[in-house]
């Protein structure tokens, strides 16, 4: 199962970071969300995967799983919307401003 | 407590000039002068305390986790440099009173001063090696602004910024060697540090701390080859010179040696380093004093020249050597303190410092004539007068040293060589002033300056032919403690002008013969150089700077260019390479945890994760069908959560994904739907294999991390969720109390993040497409009505649902991350079911509010524990009894969470409604047939 675990992360890393190598803005937001999956993935990953463990202290009596990387990873799921939305609105505007969607706000007739 | 205070006095001196501002200068003047004069008379106040053996001590912890203390301390070394700061500086205000001109602002010339003497006694007094840094690099800062202050001038600016380079990067290396030495002691306390010769010694990384602290030092004290920058601070006003470099500035770094030399010095390469740079320095200086022709030039090679010859007694290190040194640094303060004070009258009474323009001055200013010639017989080594004697001294131990081993014998010659050259230029500088007949007429009718002016002058001479004359009564005392405090015992000595016919004598003799006779051939060897002509050190160090700022900018071009997709494929690289380096020498990346047995369901949901990422990737030119793929991701993404025990995570990102989708759906409206294909295919594969190559190190990582065992700091929060929190989910507890503090950043960034939105949908004009890609219109059909419907009965339902998320959330998977989430979700659902408008007249207030009110009522709940004495964000609870509802829990958490609840609901509306109303007003939704001409091209603008 770990390894299993470990493969998916990886493999969404580097779809994430393949679409961030893109030219155009729309790609590279999404591709910042995937990796922004498989950041949290990874981090949650930190503490070990435990089945059926909840870190609830009133209920469980075996394993419990670290709820320290699952308190981090909450925040940062919560972060990385506000920060995928500013980045989204960002192209928007830069796509108004630029007339087109080029990340570095060129025109089109380039490479 | 009274160390303490000489401290302080010059710093609090800072404030009076400023504050008494331009109004009245004597006023100014004299009120100024208390501060440094009081600070003077309690060092004499503590002399006989230091008579008694003591040193004097005073510490205050500052940050002490650091190492570093507000720790002071007096002894013969820092009694002899607080008589040369306070009392020179003294003298120097006084000058500078007559030498500013009226229109100059002389506050700010005061205040700067005063800071430069607070920073130079507190180098003195620092018992602290971290505190003594500081000081060090304070001289920098107000040398800069003291050497710049004529701002208008380039040359001013240009001097001072180079001053500035040169001896802030010597700082700098300072400081490193000083963290070093602080290391290797185990204390950055000065006594300490002291006391700990051997083990400095014997440290490995004692030459490369020992290197670094003389970089500080030689380029603060102008040795060789960092001499370059003093002539150029000679842009300087002549108090600021004089100031600078007689008595303080470039002591500094003499001082540093003589403090730190019963620690670090007592090795061959001390030895060595110290007196080969002191002897080079000392015969460049003297070298170039001789053929400058203005007379500041003059003096500033002269000193450089100087600062050599203490280097070399310090590099020497014998008993006699150390005292030598210490001798001269008081000598050379007086008497160049004194000549560059004339020097400075000259040009302010004639109006230039050139030699060619000056001449038979001794006629119209027969005092100064007199003043500056006894001043530069002392400067030349001249019997009778201070300089005398310590040259003397000096040539005695470059007689007796061995430091050269076998070349031993080449010091005195060259120490010989240095006096000559010292002699002849002294000659010139006088001669051409004063006596020589004048070729031109200069600026000005040249007369006696007011006598005030010339007082500092008269003082300082007079010192040199008294200590000259007597030199065991008026020196001994101060000298036999600094001597003391630098060797650790008390040494036997005596100072006399005549120690019978010797060695030194002839080389003294021979010195002054010798240089009459090459002054006398001055315009032959004038000649003899011209061909040499010395290269413009500023020029060099201009084009040097400006050479690295080329390189710098090339550099950035090259990597940062204007291309992000290069910008970030050599973030990647860089990553990789590191990555790769830092990961490849663990070489089993396998712990030893086993794998977990896979079943069906965990083997569906990785399938479906790496289907989605890939097909997000493989299809990102169709923008919708690339969302639609990321969407199975984050769906997944919850899944997994959720079967590895983490409901909190897995309701937030079940939440977040719809208000993501949302989101980047409404967002891709206003941009193309599909991407052009541009990449070449090269720069695909390229890409491909980077992505590819960190996904395997990610992977391997992880990999590692999973079936490594680990101990964690999980326990403790565990052990006290309930007893401490007064909670059973833990990590709700962790968010809204253990780590509060972290959770409070990121609820505002969260809100600054909707408030940068806010400011920039402001105005934006957008492409408002009236068809997909394909061509296909908008359905006609705005609001839906099973949508609409639907969403209605939903609204209070889910309101409902994130209250009591909210409420149990202490002890049950939710809290308000999530209710705000669902919260959110519920009111954007109306917003699309029954568009801005209809929902607008409804919630008819701004989100912005809210959000800053939910960061807002965090804080003060934080701030709360600080009324009743705890720390920021400590956490309380208690249980209350409701009739029917029963016992419950009312926790300050609970406020907090509050907090986070309104901004995460505040902050996502905002975003999510405000992008919503740049849509709606004037979407097309007509039929083909009925659309208007200007909106038939897709990316037509419409305002």
């Amino acid at each position: 199962m770990e390894l299993l675990y470990a493969i998916t992360t990886g493999v969404l890393t580097a779809c994430g970071l393949y679409l961030t190598l893109r030219g155009r803005t729309f790609p590279v937001v999404v591709g910042l969300t995937l990796l922004s999956y498989a950041v949290n993935l990874f981090l949650f990953s930190m503490g070990g995967l435990t089945t059926d463990g909840a870190a609830l202290v009133n209920q469980q009596q075996g394993a419990i799983a670290d709820p320290l990387p699952q308190a981090l990873v909450l925040t940062a799921i919560v972060i990385g919307f506000a920060m995928t939305a500013f980045v989204v609105i960002l192209a928007m505007r830069a796509r108004s401003e630029a007339g087109n969607d080029h990340v570095d706000g060129k025109k089109e007739d380039r490479e | 407590m009274i160390l303490l205070w000489i401290a302080l006095l010059p710093l609090l001196g800072v404030v009076v000039p400023a504050l008494l501002g331009q109004r009245d200068r004597v006023l100014s003047t004299r009120i100024t002068a208390i501060a440094p004069a009081l600070a003077l008379l309690l060092t004499f106040s503590q002399v006989p305390a230091l008579l008694d053996g003591e040193t004097l001590r005073f510490s205050v912890g500052w940050m002490p986790e650091l190492g570093l203390d507000l720790a002071l301390r007096l002894d013969g070394l820092t009694l002899l440099f607080n008589l040369l700061i306070l009392g020179i500086g003294l003298l120097i205000l006084l000058y500078a009173h007559f030498y500013l001109s009226p229109e100059e602002p002389f506050d700010r010339f005061y205040a700067y001063l005063m800071l430069f003497m607070a920073s130079m006694v507190g180098i003195a007094m620092s018992d602290n090696l971290i505190l003594l840094w500081l000081f060090w690099e304070l001289t920098s800062i107000s040398s800069f602004l003291l050497i710049g202050y004529w701002s208008h001038q380039s040359d001013a600016r240009k001097g001072a910024r180079m001053a500035l380079t040169v001896t802030g990067a010597g700082g700098l290396a300072l400081l490193a060697g000083l963290l070093l030495l602080g290391d290797m002691v185990g204390s950055f306390d000065m006594n300490v540090v002291l006391a700990s010769q051997d083990v400095i010694l014997a440290d490995p990384r004692y030459p490369l701390m020992l290197v670094l602290v003389l970089l500080g030092a030689f380029t603060k004290s102008a040795q060789f080859p960092f001499q370059f920058w003093l002539p150029h601070a000679m842009a300087a006003p002549t108090p600021v010179s004089a100031y600078l470099h007689s008595a303080t500035m470039v002591k500094a770094g003499i001082f540093l040696m003589a403090r730190l030399h019963p620690a670090i010095a007592g090795s061959e390469l001390w030895s060595v380093i110290v007196s080969l740079t002191g002897t080079i320095t000392l015969l460049y200086g003297a070298w170039f004093a001789l053929f400058k022709t203005d007379l500041k030039g003059i003096l500033a090679f002269s000193t450089v020249s100087h600062l050599g010859l203490i280097t070399v007694l310090l590099g020497i290190g014998s008993p006699m050597a150390v005292l030598a040194a210490l001798f001269h640094i008081l000598n050379h303060a007086t008497f160049k303190a004194a000549l560059f004070m004339s020097a400075g009258i000259i040009d302010h009474e004639t109006g230039t410092r050139e030699l060619k323009m000056l001449g038979g001055l001794k006629k119209t200013m027969p005092v100064t004539a007199l003043l500056t010639t006894l001043a530069a017989a002392a400067m030349a080594g001249v019997p009778l007068f201070n300089g005398f004697i310590s040259k003397e001294m000096f040539f005695t131990e470059t007689l007796a040293t061995p430091v050269l081993g076998g070349l031993s014998w080449l010091l005195p010659v060259l120490a010989t060589l240095g006096g000559i050259l010292s002699v002849a230029y002294s000659l010139r500088l006088v001669h051409a002033v004063f006596f020589k007949p004048a070729r031109k007429t200069p600026p000005k009718s040249p007369h006696e300056p007011p006598h005030l002016m010339r007082l500092p002058v008269e003082i300082l001479v007079g010192l040199c032919v008294v200590v000259g004359l007597l030199p065991g009564l008026m020196a001994s005392g101060v000298l036999s403690l600094a001597a003391q405090a630098v060797l650790g015992e008390p040494l036997e000595f005596h100072l006399s002008i005549w120690h019978g016919f010797n060695l030194p004598l002839l080389m003294s003799l021979a010195a002054l013969a010798f240089g009459i006779l090459m002054y006398w051939r001055h315009p032959d060897l004038r000649q003899l150089t011209q061909p040499f002509a010395s290269v413009d050190a500023r020029r060099v160090f201009e084009r040097t700077i400006i050479n690295m700022n080329q390189k710098a900018d090339w550099l950035i071009n090259k990597i940062e260019g204007h291309s992000l997709q290069r910008y970030m494929g050599l973030l990647l690289l860089s990553a990789l390479v590191m990555g790769v380096i830092g990961l490849a020498p663990i070489a089993p990346l396998t712990g030893k945890l086993g794998n977990q047995p896979v079943d069906a369901i965990v083997l569906l949901g990785a399938a479906m994760l790496i289907f989605g990422g890939i097909a997000t990737a493989a299809t990102h030119r169709y923008r919708l069908i690339s969302l639609l793929m990321l969407s199975v991701v984050g769906l997944f993404v919850a899944l997994t959560f959720a079967r590895f025990s983490a409901p909190d995570l897995a309701l937030t990102q079940l939440s977040v994904e719809v208000v993501t989708m949302i989101l980047l759906m409404l967002a891709l409206f206003f941009l193309p739907q599909q991407t052009p294909r541009e990449s070449s295919p090269l720069r695909n594969v390229r890409d491909i294999l980077l992505a590819s190559a960190l996904g395997l190190v990610i992977a391997s990582l992880n990999y590692a991390v999973l079936t490594t065992d680990t101990s964690s700091i999980s326990d403790y929060f565990l052990a006290n969720s309930k007893p401490g929190g007064g909670g059973y989910n833990v990590v709700n507890v962790i968010l809204v109390d253990f780590r509060g503090f972290d959770t409070l950043g990121e609820i505002t960034v969260l809100a600054l993040a909707g408030l940068a939105i806010f400011k920039l949908l402001n105005r934006l004009r957008l492409f408002l497409p009236h068809s997909d890609g394909e061509g296909r219109v908008w359905s006609p059909d705005r609001y839906p009505a099973i949508l609409t419907s639907i969403s209605m009965a939903l609204l209070p339902l889910a309101l409902l649902v994130s209250a009591f998320i909210f409420l149990r959330g202490h002890n049950m998977p939710g809290g308000g991350f999530i209710a705000g989430l669902v919260t959110a979700v519920a009111l954007i659902l109306v917003y699309m079911a029954r568009g801005v408008e209809w929902a607008q007249e409804r919630l008819d207030f701004p989100f912005q509010p809210v959000a800053i009110a939910g960061v807002a009522i965090a804080t003060l709940t934080g701030l709360g524990s600080w009324v009743f004495g705890y720390p920021f964000l400590t956490s309380t609870f208690a249980y209350f009894t409701l009739p029917l509802v029963g016992t419950f829990e009312l926790a300050s958490a609970m406020l907090f969470d509050l907090g986070v609840y309104l901004a995460v609901v505040g902050a996502t509306l905002m975003i999510l409604a405000n992008l919503g109303k740049v849509t709606t007003a004037h979407r097309p939704t007509l039929e083909p047939s009925e659309t208007e001409p200007e909106a038939s091209s897709p990316d037509k603008e419409t305002r």
